[in-house]
């Protein structure tokens, strides 16, 4: 997300872009089911991180959707001719450099067109999983753009139809400082921010351990993978974010976001122990008892819940 | 997390690549640093690659056995279930389900096992195979 932005003439980093658009959350959603397990994420969906960063970087984001694969391949190298940098949302799973074990049908994932090579018709790409651009054959990348299932990408693509601009820093990292505070601590719903880690506790205590220990550790190892696969950074983001309140400390001249940016680091730290300890009762290297886990993951929500008080009181000083 | 303490573990399922990781680098602030793989990560992403696997493997055995078409195994080593399958190919669930006995199957005209191959992104004529 950010590298668009940076191409458009905007230096940005990543944890900036991330922080800018308020995209740190958790969600915890039982009702839609991904082959069998809950939807769980730590972040938000990236066309609300797109949407999300043009007010405080004044520009739009200019975003198609297509009915015909060929239409969207089309319009994709009209665009790339024409010297765009493109966004687009794919399926991971049809991706060919993805590594084997990453590639699930996971249609919500987003990377960057910069180019076309003209003799093989090979697409030039940066992806965020991989840190060295990619090429990729034009029928693999059509079939990744327009998988179907849960979050169909329907060959989506994104642009900037201007350029953006820097920020009046000031006023846009307190609003979403702000913003994240809220979602996190008074979302109306449940499920959502630290409330939801409740939900997630309630759930491992209902786990069929002694019935079904499989289905019990692919449970519980499904929140992982969320948590340290998914994305940059590791730690649900919480790190990410962490590198985001340093450099808004520095931005805003206050000093106090740079010892939260400390306090996020620590509970950073909690959720890589969660992990571990997840990982061992999953190699049976200590019992399953997913009870254990659900009472760390209170103690981890207590820690965000201070943590979130904390941030929204720094963001409403000036 | 320092950046000293980011694992440097070498996991396979990495597939050679590293992966960047936010940690507090040597000047004190917090920076990107490669990783060469976690066990814990591996541990679930290993986990959730062998549950297709298996499912995969019993289904195969079940097609030997005449018992499954060879639409199940392919199903599988596509990591789909039958409900992704249906949405990938347009088909209905209980069709799916219908085309998944060998039976029913073997009469599959070749308009709709070009859709399925399609769906699952195989040659047509590799349907049949189910090994």
């Amino acid at each position: 997300m950010s590298a668009i932005v940076r191409h458009y003439g905007l230096p940005l980093s990543e944890p900036m872009a991330f922080g800018l658009s308020s995209a740190l959350t958790f969600a915890f959603l039982p009702f839609i089911k991904l082959s069998g397990l809950p939807l769980v994420s730590y972040r938000m969906p990236p066309r609300t991180i797109i949407r999300g960063l043009q007010k405080p970087l004044r520009f739009s984001m200019h975003t198609e959707t297509f009915r015909r694969p060929e239409d969207g391949m089309v319009r994709l190298n009209e665009l790339l001719d024409a010297g765009q940098v493109v966004g687009l949302q794919v399926s991971i799973f049809w991706l060919p450099f993805i590594p084997q074990d990453f590639r699930f049908h996971f249609n919500a994932h987003n990377l960057l067109a910069y180019g076309r090579d003209e003799a093989s018709g090979d697409y030039l790409l940066s992806d965020p999983v991989l840190e060295e651009p990619v090429r990729c054959a034009s029928a693999d990348l059509a079939k990744a753009r327009f998988a179907r299932g849960l979050l169909a990408p329907k060959g989506l693509l994104y642009y900037p139809s201007n350029a953006p601009q820097e920020p009046a820093w000031e006023r846009a990292i307190p609003a979403a400082l702000r913003k994240t505070s809220q979602i996190m601590l008074r979302a109306p719903l449940p499920f959502i921010g630290v409330k939801g880690f409740a939900w997630v506790a309630r759930a491992f205590e209902r786990l069929p351990t002694a019935a079904n220990p499989q289905a019990a550790k692919l449970y519980i190892g499904h929140l992982i993978r969320m948590q340290e696969e998914i994305g940059t950074g590791g730690g649900g983001f919480r790190f990410m974010y962490a590198a985001f309140l340093e450099e808004a400390a520095a931005l805003t001249a206050r000093p106090a976001l740079a010892e939260l940016a400390a306090q996020l680091v620590e509970i950073g730290d909690f959720w890589r122990e969660f992990a571990l300890a997840t990982a061992r009762m999953i190699r049976d290297r200590d019992p399953l008892d997913p009870a254990h886990l659900a009472t760390l993951l209170r103690a981890q929500a207590a820690r965000e819940k201070t943590f979130f008080t904390e941030l929204d009181k720094a963001a409403r000083l000036s | 997390m320092n950046a000293d303490d980011v694992p440097q573990e070498g996991s396979p399922t990495y597939g050679g690549h590293l992966k960047a990781v936010y940690a507090r680098t040597d000047d004190g602030r917090l920076g990107l640093v490669q990783s060469r793989g976690w066990e814990a990560e591996e541990t679930v992403t290993r986990q959730a690659v062998q549950v297709f696997e298996e499912l995969a493997a019993n289904a195969l055995e079940r097609v030997r056995a005449g018992k499954s078409s060879p639409l199940e195994a392919h199903m599988y080593r596509a990591r789909m279930d039958i409900a992704l399958l249906a949405q990938a190919s347009g088909f209905w669930r209980w069709q799916v389900r219908r085309h998944l006995r060998p039976t029913v199957f073997a009469r599959l005209s070749k308009t709709l096992r070009a859709r399925y191959a399609e769906a699952l992104g195989i040659a047509t004529d590799q349907l049949d195979i189910a090994d």
